[in-house]
């Protein structure tokens, strides 16, 4: 990842941005404690795309292995790491500040507060995936609607109502685990806010691709206005752009993804702050470049934080704190050599 | 092809004035009248807090008038849309803060905003028309550097080259010669001359008598929320009016070469 830096050619530097995530994808697919030599993946994969091109001669395990435990949390890396990278991305364009993570608006906190209750109400897996991605987005139409309601300085207190709204349901969650039964309920309540993909099924996948994908379209569509929202709101009017429209557009996608990423996740900090930063070394600050290039980055992060956290140590680390474990150091080590792209 | 902006009797209260200690309840100003013309300069003088700003920000349509109107080529500026209205009138703020470190480039592009859709991004045109106005600044070598990077002289070329990209016929400057050193304000004025004298209407707001003489056109003295003067520099800013809006004495005086000047009554003579 370093090396992309020193990369001057616009093309060769594309080019990286859209195989890296691939590499990535292919190496996690083979990486792992249960063996599986590039050659049966490929079979495998294949068979899977055109049954019946090839013969056989794997064995269902394998084939399990692979497709329905091994892909679902690869693929599902991937677009939570990109999805949250573009968001944060996004959202450092707009509020004018590159220290706004993707999480600034309540989302993780309302989404906390969700899992938490279906794990109370015992509502299983898929239950508060849906709970945890609807409060997630609740907080931050409560941090939207409050914010309306004062017409000045619309950037900072959207910041402010997030903050608000994030401390709400952050003690309402305390709460909650305050209530837990402490040997049953509330380790579960615990692990799931530390993050982590361990318990990523194609079921759960499959809820997830279409919000992010989608948020992640319209913020791509729109990123070339974005720029204009970061000079801030008078100029950006004065420019043509109407900022609220675009501001609630920006929004929106955001949040699609993050409250879908982190309603199967768990919350995973680290990730939309930082690679949004390292983006910006490598492309500059223009979000044309920017969001693509934070999309391929948050993937790739990702995927090679979740190699780390399940070959490490037989038990799974936590991909919250790795995140921030490993991402913390290099993104020092980052920080003293690149330019930051921000004044 | 000129384009005239008027205000009409325009007002401006904060919201929720009345009970705002910064106001006391009062307008910041009302009942202005002004009007640019194309191949005009209008300046705004006026002390510290006066509203110059404000006013300028109503006539861009980014404050409402609390009464009154402003009209842009005749009709009211409420009934433009935003990207239909920036396509005629472009606005430069006071201290543009640049928080990201974008290229020269990148900023003169902004300034295409209003000519794309809401999904568009620039193209080849774009970028010709951006360059071109770099060029005209005499600031296409700073095309690939930094915004944040470059002088505060360098930065108001920039500024002016975005300006030139959006391709108004209105222009509203809020003290574009306030963070400059003398040469750059000399330069600027220079320019800004050039390009009401090209068919643009300019409204700007100074803190220089000297420069409202040498912009010539008209000029209006704003003070406690109305116009104290208004008509052509020379005989609308008189050292009473100018006296009486600063609260220092000054005296004007013609130098032969250099126009009339403004300067403070010291009395050490």
């Amino acid at each position: 990842m370093a090396g992309l830096i020193g990369v001057q050619s616009g093309r060769l530097r594309a080019a990286l941005l859209i195989l890296a995530p691939l590499a990535c994808c292919a190496l996690s697919l083979l990486h792992g404690r249960f063996p599986v030599d590039p050659g049966t993946a490929a079979s495998i994969l294949l068979d899977q795309a055109v049954p019946g091109l090839v013969t056989a001669n794997w064995s269902p395990i394998t084939r399990a292995a692979l497709l329905d435990v091994r892909l679902p949390r690869i693929l599902g890396a991937a677009l939570i790491g990109g999805g949250l990278a573009i968001s944060g991305a996004s959202f450092q364009t707009m509020f004018r500040n590159p220290l706004v993570s993707p999480f600034i608006l309540g989302v993780a906190s309302g989404a906390g507060f969700g899992a938490a209750l279906g794990i109370l109400l015992s509502a299983g897996a898929l239950g508060a995936q849906f709970l945890a991605f609807a409060f997630g987005a609740l907080a931050v139409l409560l941090s939207y609607a409050m914010a309306r309601v004062y017409k000045t300085a619309p950037a900072l207190v959207l910041v402010l109502s997030g903050v608000i709204v994030g401390a709400f349901f952050s003690s309402l969650l305390s709460l909650l685990k305050y209530v837990a039964d402490p040997f049953d309920k509330l380790p579960v309540i615990v692990y799931w806010l530390m993050g982590s993909l361990a318990s990523m099924t194609n079921a759960k996948l499959v809820l997830i691709v279409p919000p992010i994908l989608i948020g992640a379209g319209a913020l791509l569509s729109v990123r070339w206005r974005m720029n204009a929202l970061s000079l801030g709101d008078d100029e950006a009017r004065s420019l043509g752009v109407d900022t609220t429209k675009l501001r609630l557009l920006t929004v929106g996608a955001a949040t699609l993804i993050t409250a879908a990423a982190v309603s199967v996740s768990g919350i995973i900090g680290w990730v939309g702050l930082v690679i949004p930063h390292l983006a910006r070394m490598i492309v500059g600050p223009d979000s044309r470049k920017l969001l693509p290039a934070s999309l391929s980055l948050g993937a790739c992060y990702l995927l090679l934080i979740d190699d780390a956290a399940r070959s490490i140590t037989s038990a799974e680390i936590p991909l919250g704190i790795l995140t921030g474990v490993i991402g913390a150091p290099v993104f020092a080590l980052l920080l003293r050599k690149g330019r930051l792209g921000w004044a | 092809m000129g384009v005239t902006l008027e205000a009409r009797g325009a007002s401006y209260a904060y919201p929720g004035a009345g009970t705002g200690a910064r106001t006391g309840g009062k307008p910041v100003f009302s009942g202005l009248d002004l009007a640019a013309v194309p191949g005009e300069v209008f300046s705004i003088l006026g002390p510290n807090g006066a509203g110059k700003s404000t006013l300028l920000a109503c006539l861009a349509g980014l404050r409402p008038v609390s009464a009154g109107k402003i009209l842009l080529a005749g009709r009211d500026l409420t009934s433009y849309p935003r990207a239909e209205a920036a396509r005629i009138m472009a606005f430069a703020p006071q201290a543009h803060q640049a928080v990201f470190a974008f290229t020269a480039l990148d900023v003169v592009l902004m300034g295409r905003a209003p000519h794309l859709g809401l999904f568009a991004s620039p193209g080849r045109k774009d970028r010709d028309i951006a360059h071109e106005a770099l060029a005209a600044m005499g600031v296409d070598h700073l095309a690939d550097t930094p915004y944040t990077e470059t002088s505060g002289g360098q930065r108001q070329l920039i500024l002016f080259a975005r300006i030139l990209a959006q391709k108004p016929r209105i222009l509203l400057l809020d003290e574009p010669t306030s963070h400059l050193d003398f040469g750059n304000q000399i330069q600027t004025l220079v320019l800004i001359r050039k390009l009401a004298d090209q068919g643009m209407a300019v409204i700007m707001t100074t803190h220089f008598p000297g420069h409202a003489f040498f912009a010539d056109g008209r000029a209006a003295i704003l003070s406690g929320g109305r116009f104290t003067a208004t008509g052509r520099p020379r005989e609308a800013l008189t050292e009473k009016a100018l006296s009486a809006a600063y609260g220092v004495a000054v005296r004007l005086a013609d130098v032969p070469g250099c126009g009339r000047i403004c300067a403070p009554l010291t009395g050490d003579m």
